[in-house]
């Protein structure tokens, strides 16, 4: 009996990218149904045309741009692109790894919708974009220092405002807390599982 | 004749504008009434969601996606949940879909009527928000119901729903649809046709379906364009693939299609809920509302006064939580304002590593500048109207 291979569309498309991209995809992966690219920092503006324009993806609409920070990492952060192809009904994810000093390429010449959502990740993690129109701070405050989602900047933050009633103005004092912070963890071996718990791989068998 | 030194204003609209939606703060560039540059400030409603979700565990992590669209709670919870589930692999009971489906519809209404009554409101009409709140009000009284809460529900959890509902709310439920529709023709009656409504709307901030695409725009933003876009048929999450409803899709992307196609949606929206309720009704949608694996939903009270393994699985679901396989995943449901996505990495521990909140509201506010550029001043408040924020989910 022939076994016909059923060959899910996600990795011929995947294929079909990493083929016509060459060197810029360096990797590509279906997990949990999606589709991820990990790509070239540099060659980002020519993957996201390339998605936009090829025939065979039409990823034409923008979904987001979003940051993740592995510390123990070289390059410590991801910059996450989604992308929507409305014609394929298909997602993909494009990642990337930089730090906080090399820039990555903007993609608002290519989508313009992505600008806020760039200066967001400027924002909250500190990655620079270059070629972006407008690099500035957008949901922290005015003045804000750091970046609050990196996972070192803590989760209570540094500063804290109130209004002053003699200086009839809002006044920055550093953090005072009435109580510890208390952070619990409950982390512990739960059995049942069919995956590996984090620390179990170091257990001789 | 001498010449005249002219020069632009800059204004500031907000943050404490009543038809700036929340905390908006514009800044305004203007040629005479003329708009120039519009430039948003957003963030005064940042609260560190995404933040504060990295140490939680997932359950405690519900919570807070209540108050992102606080108009309309529960369809925020939905993408979260659907994305922990996808991760576990979890199967949630037809009942529990069936329920989701219904107060995902709920919610739909409610921000829709909210939204179509203000932006009447902001354009002058003073009787819809009038109207339209006093059944938003019957509508949230059916949050309570279900969950306690008449906004900040924690209702949809992973792996299906809190609590069952009484077979009062659901026969009420029923009723609330056909005076709905009855609500829905006075609504109508009252403003599609209204000569000031009409003069406001049409043909302000006209977006084209490719630029929409680009902008990042989604949900009734890009239908007004004409793009016959939505997830609840293009992408069916839970039991929407056995829904039978329509897409109402615009033609020339102004905000007085974005209006037309919130009407409609609500009209199909209670079109939904009344399917649901027969659903609900038949023998098949009888059963759990939350899936029964025990190391995810935890046991009901009554089991656990019986069953030492229940009283297990409670108290460790409650202290640890329980470990989400490590990876990464987008999960995006068609919340009333647009795709509202989460992207969730697990590093397979109790508490996600990241929770990135995708907003519609965040994308179509970006484009004021796109939208305004040319139009008058009083135009502004038009389209702020029509793009449908909400700061809870634009500021996160």
């Amino acid at each position: 009996m022939d076994e016909t291979v059923v060959v899910d569309p996600l990795v011929t498309l995947g294929e079909h990218i990493a083929s016509s991209l060459g060197d810029a995809v360096l990797s590509f992966e279906v997990a949990f149904g999606d589709l991820t690219l990990n790509v070239q920092r540099d060659s980002i503006v020519n993957v996201a045309t390339f998605l936009r324009d090829d025939p065979k993806c039409r990823f034409i609409a923008f979904v987001d741009v979003c940051g993740a920070d592995y510390p123990a990492r070289e390059f410590r952060f991801d910059v996450v692109y989604h992308f929507l192809s409305p014609h394929l009904n298909q997602r993909v994810r494009v990642k990337l790894e930089t730090d906080e000093a090399a820039p990555v390429p903007s993609i608002c010449d290519v989508f313009p919708g992505a600008n806020w959502f760039e200066r967001e990740t400027y924002d909250l993690y500190g990655v620079m974009f270059s070629g972006h129109p407008d690099l500035r701070r957008i949901l922290t405050d005015y003045g804000f220092d750091g970046h609050p989602l990196r996972k070192d900047f803590p989760l209570t933050g540094f500063v804290e405002v109130r209004y002053d009633e003699e200086r009839k103005r809002v006044v920055y004092e550093p953090v005072k807390l009435t109580q510890e912070f208390r952070s619990f963890d409950y982390l512990s071996p739960w059995e049942g599982t069919d995956y590996v718990l984090p620390g179990d791989e170091k257990a001789k068998n | 004749m001498s010449e005249v030194d002219v020069r632009n204003f800059t204004i500031n609209f907000g943050p404490v504008h009543p038809s700036a939606h929340g905390v908006l703060r514009l800044i305004l560039e203007l040629d005479g009434e003329l708009v120039e540059r519009v430039d948003p400030h957003v963030g005064l409603l940042h609260r560190g969601t995404e933040k504060l979700i990295e140490a939680k565990t997932y359950l405690q992590a519900v919570p807070y996606f209540d108050r992102l669209d606080y108009v309309a709670p529960m369809n925020q919870e939905h993408a979260f949940a659907l994305a922990v589930e996808r991760m576990l692999d979890i199967e949630v009971p037809r009942r529990g879909q069936l329920i989701r489906v219904l107060y995902a519809e709920i919610g739909r209404i409610l921000a829709h009527l909210m939204n179509v009554t203000t932006q009447a409101m902001d354009v002058g009409a003073l009787t819809p928000p009038v109207w339209g709140f006093e059944w938003r009000e019957k509508l949230m009284i059916f949050y309570e119901r279900a969950s306690g809460a008449r906004m900040h529900a924690a209702y949809f959890r992973p792996g299906g729903v809190h609590q069952d509902l009484p077979q009062a709310l659901i026969d009420d439920i029923d009723v609330f649809c056909d005076e709905f529709m009855d609500f829905l023709v006075d609504l109508d009656r009252l403003l599609t046709e209204n000569r000031i409504f009409k003069q406001r709307n049409v043909d302000i901030g006209v977006v084209t379906s490719e630029e929409a695409w680009g902008l990042g725009f989604s949900g009734t933003m890009v239908r007004s364009t004409g793009a016959a876009w939505d997830l609840r048929k293009a992408q069916p999450y839970d039991c929407y693939a056995e829904m039978d409803f329509d897409i109402p899709v615009g033609s020339n992307g102004d905000c007085y299609d974005r209006y037309l196609i919130r009407m409609e949606e609500m009209r199909q929206a209670a079109l939904i809920m009344k399917q649901c309720v027969v659903k609900l009704n038949a023998p098949d949608g009888k059963g759990p509302v939350a899936s029964t694996d025990g190391k995810v939903v935890p046991p009901k009270r009554g089991e656990m006064k019986q069953s030492m393994e229940a009283l297990i699985h409670h108290f460790k679901l409650y202290t640890e939580g329980y470990k989400v396989p490590a990876g990464e995943i987008y999960a995006a449901v068609e919340a009333p304002k647009g795709e509202f996505g989460v992207y969730l990495v697990s590093d397979g521990t109790n508490k996600p590593y990241r929770c990135h909140i995708r907003a519609p509201g965040f994308a179509h506010l970006s484009a004021m500048d796109h939208l305004c550029r040319g139009h008058m001043l009083a135009d502004v408040t038009a389209i702020l109207g029509s793009i449908d924020i909400v700061f809870g989910e634009v500021d996160r």
